[in-house]
């Protein structure tokens, strides 16, 4: 049960990885990158407003747990949720007129940047409050173990919402009822302009949950293989009905907490740094071309077609009007039907 | 194609700034991501990065310059071979949406009072039997539980304890341990892990032990539960049910007696009951259980052992908004819910010895609140009393006040008077407590004031 560092899983299975996987990987990580910049573009024209927090940067650590995810798995976030969402095929269309508060927008432009969700991709949100969504994923996954589906849910959340006291009351639970949720710490180090070390006790949230007997696992998140390694044992050891599983997934992100973030908490340095020596998408482009599995020129056309479907949405996010004012009204109540 | 850079908005409320520094001269081949200037907000000085690459062909708003609209240009961006004179005009405001046609977005104008719904809650001559509401709220749950796997029931000594006033006895016997859930003693926890498990599909019931432990858990009753339907454009529903103790019981003090009502039916998302009879209490708890939203459902403690018939019906529900007439009168209307319905029904005796004929209407649901009924009686006694445990500031009765007098001010002969518990915290010394709370000789004085006798 205890709690280990490293995964020699990941080494053994990166020699199994297709050709055609990595470029999966490569052109859904560029898709958030390019998605995620766009977006900070349109909210510094004034099209996006409110809080928009772009997850550049920490695209590996979802990209690599949705390949280790099966279809009906389900997942749920924090407000830090476009690649999230983006990650497991819901419409870039949607995410972006949502982002402008459009008709066309996933919550129909009543969520924004921080509230989107999706049945059908089985996306449970989008959540602002620091921490809650932790119990919420819990219960996704109670109603799984109740309903004996086999499904998993990855409950992502910060290093900053790993301190939330919700948090511990929930690993307890989960334990206790051998509840199948991969609980994800994004440890991107940072709590909006708190570094990791100023807030937390013990630097290690991996064994946070060894007091409940759950096992956690330190994961490279700048590595999109040996996060799928570390994602496909927690899924294994959470379908087995062993309960739930922590991974502590070390990422960066590049950008401020939200758009308003002058990020004077850090050097530029410091940044830079990570940018050139550990950057996600750079790592599975040099995996490509070394490998000979693609040409610099088929990168350069992936590029290009990320681009236009990240422009396309952009213009769809544009052109798509505002809700219409009698949407006020609706949604606050589900359909009363089912009570006659 | 040269593309003009755009002063940029970075947060939510700036609407100009100081271009303080260019990082970048003309002429300097510029990548993605590079800073190219720094610019000074009313919070904070931030650094812009390029989004495009190219050669920064022509600077147009000189360093230093103060009070920089946001989107104005401030830079032109070539590629190789080009001019800065070749710019396309990026037009932000080509981009800015056709404002939607000017319907009112106000509720419409106060709606003429409709004929208050009086079909009784079960037809004529159904046999009765007596019931304490602790059995009627056991028995609603038991119902729903048989008919519908996905139900379930989640809370502290909910299961082997048979519930801490025993309203889940025998339930987990019946249903066993996986849809009778005892948890550990963290509200907030198990509220968060109900509500995903019904974002999931299941239809939980949570007993709170006593709603003042769901203060714990109150950000998880409200921002999750309540408004994520919303949030989600009508795709993520929360069919939920939180139920257990509400108010005060007896000399438990402060931090253990207070009433909730108030607090819950402010409350866009949620739909809150809080049943008076034992009838009430069942037909409204199954109604609950199925209703696809979410439901605060407040219990009284000393309500529980209370007797009352109820219908013996397979499957008897009583619906949300519909309000109910206790007594019929001429001389004044008495509004309650709840415990308080016990005061109130208790004043309109006295008050029919002192020859003043009271009419007694219970809300049963106080989201959403039957108006109707209310108004209808109302116009005909010329006089409203409203009656509740809660505290006098933003009640229920104040709500409903103002409610009277925008939709039916013209028919009043007097103001209308809220009874409420006193404006203190819950006292533990017997005397005290009985001072703060709401007594029938208060509704009593109250009548006799708008009624001017
Ligand atoms: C309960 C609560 N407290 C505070 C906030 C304000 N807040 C929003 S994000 C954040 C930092 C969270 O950091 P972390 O969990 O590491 O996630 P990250 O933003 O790094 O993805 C804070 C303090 C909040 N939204 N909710
Ligand atoms: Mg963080």
């Amino acid at each position: 049960m205890a709690a280990r560092k490293g995964s020699e899983a990941s080494n053994a299975s990166k020699a199994n990885i297709s050709k055609d996987d990595l470029l999966t990987y490569y052109r859904d990580m560029l898709l958030i990158r390019r998605f995620e910049e766009k977006a900070g573009q349109l909210y510094g024209m004034g099209l996006i407003g409110g809080f928009c927090h772009l997850y550049i940067g920490q695209e590996a650590v979802v990209v690599g747990l949705e390949a280790a995810a099966e279809d009906g798995d389900k997942r749920i976030t924090s407000y830090r949720d476009h690649g999230h969402m983006l990650a497991c095929g819901m419409d870039p269309k949607g995410v972006m007129a949502e982002l402008t508060g459009r008709e066309g927008g996933l919550s129909k432009g009543k969520g924004g940047s921080m509230h989107m969700f999706s049945k059908e991709k089985h996306f449970y949100g989008g959540h602002g409050i620091v921490g809650a969504q932790v119990p919420l994923g819990a219960g996704l996954a109670f109603a799984d173990k109740y309903n004996e589906n086999g499904r998993v849910t990855f409950t992502y959340f910060g290093d900053g919402a790993a301190n939330q006291g919700q948090v511990y009351e929930t690993f307890n639970m989960a334990a206790l009822w051998k509840l199948p949720v991969i609980f994800v710490i994004e440890n991107n180090q940072y709590a909006m302009g708190t570094a990791q070390k100023r807030s937390t006790s013990t630097p290690d949230l991996y064994t946070r949950g060894e007091a409940f007997g759950i096992p956690g696992e330190i994961v490279d998140g700048m590595d999109v293989l040996a996060v799928k390694a570390a994602g496909e044992k927690a899924v294994a050891h959470c379908r087995a009905g062993d309960g739930p599983y922590i991974l502590e997934v070390k990422t960066y992100r590049y950008r401020g907490h939200s758009m308003s973030d002058p990020a004077k908490y850090r050097t530029r340095e410091e940044v830079q740094k990570m940018r050139e020596e550990r950057d996600a998408i750079e790592h599975v482009r040099e995996l490509l071309l070394a490998g000979k599995h693609a040409t610099e020129d088929e990168l350069k056309a992936i590029d290009k077609e990320i681009k236009a479907v990240v422009n396309e949405s952009a213009e769809f996010a544009k052109e798509s009007p505002e809700p219409a004012l009698s949407e006020l009204w609706t949604d606050i109540y589900a359909d009363d039907a089912a009570q006659a | 194609m040269a593309t003009e850079i755009l002063m940029p908005a970075l947060s939510p409320t700036m609407e100009e700034g100081t271009l303080a520094k260019w990082l970048k001269n003309e002429g300097d081949t510029v990548a993605a991501g590079d800073i190219i200037a720094e610019i000074e907000t009313d919070k904070a000085t931030m650094e812009f990065e390029a989004v495009d690459e190219g050669i920064l062909g022509k600077i147009l708003v000189p360093a230093g310059t103060a009070g920089v609209k946001v989107n104005t240009p401030i830079a032109v961006l070539v590629e190789e071979g080009e001019s800065a004179d070749d710019v396309k005009p990026a037009s932000p405001k080509a981009d800015a949406p056709a404002p939607a046609a000017p319907v009112s977005a106000v509720e419409e104008a106060p709606h003429p009072v409709k004929a208050a719904d009086t079909t009784p809650d079960w037809p004529e001559g159904t046999e009765m039997k007596s019931m304490t509401v602790r059995e009627a709220l056991r028995e609603a749950m038991a119902e729903e539980m048989r008919g519908d796997a996905s139900v379930y029931l989640m809370g502290e000594e909910v299961g082997e304890y048979q519930g801490a006033y025993k309203i889940s006895q025998g339930l987990l016997d019946e249903f066993g341990a996986k849809r009778v859930i005892d948890t550990p003693i963290t509200e907030h926890g198990f509220a968060g892990i109900a509500v995903g498990s019904a974002f999931g599909g299941l239809r939980p019931i949570v007993e709170f032990m006593t709603f003042n432990f769901a203060m714990q858990a109150i950000d998880q009753i409200i921002n999750s539960a309540a408004k994520t339907l919303y949030m989600s454009g009508g795709q993520m529903g929360c069919p939920i049910v939180f139920r257990g103790p509400n108010g005060a019981a007896a000399r438990v003090a402060a931090q253990h007696s207070q009433d909730y009502a108030a607090w819950y039916a402010q409350i866009p998302g949620l739909k809150v009951v809080m049943p008076y009879s034992a009838a009430d209490a069942k037909g409204l708890l199954k109604s609950a259980i199925r209703d696809p939203n979410p439901v605060i459902f407040l219990e009284n403690e000393i309500l529980y052992g209370r007797s009352f018939d109820v219908p013996v019906l397979d499957d008897f529900t009583i619906p949300f908004g519909k309000a109910k007439i206790w007594r019929e009168g001429t001389d004044v209307t008495l509004v309650s819910f709840g415990i308080g319905m016990a005061h109130t029904l208790e004043a309109a005796d006295k008050l029919a010895e002192q020859g003043i004929s009271a009419e007694v209407i219970d809300l049963r649901t106080l989201r959403p609140i039957d108006y109707d009924t209310v108004l209808t009686s109302v116009m005909k006694t010329n006089r409203c009393v409203t009656v509740e445990e809660g505290w006098p500031v933003g009640s229920i009765g104040n709500h409903l006040s103002a409610v009277i007098m925008e939709r039916a001010f013209d028919y009043l002969d007097a103001p209308v008077i809220n009874c409420t518990g006193k404006d203190v915290p819950m006292p533990y010394a017997a005397n005290l407590e009985k001072l703060a709370l709401i007594t029938s000789d208060e509704v009593v004085d109250a009548v006799k004031k708008v009624t001017y006798r």
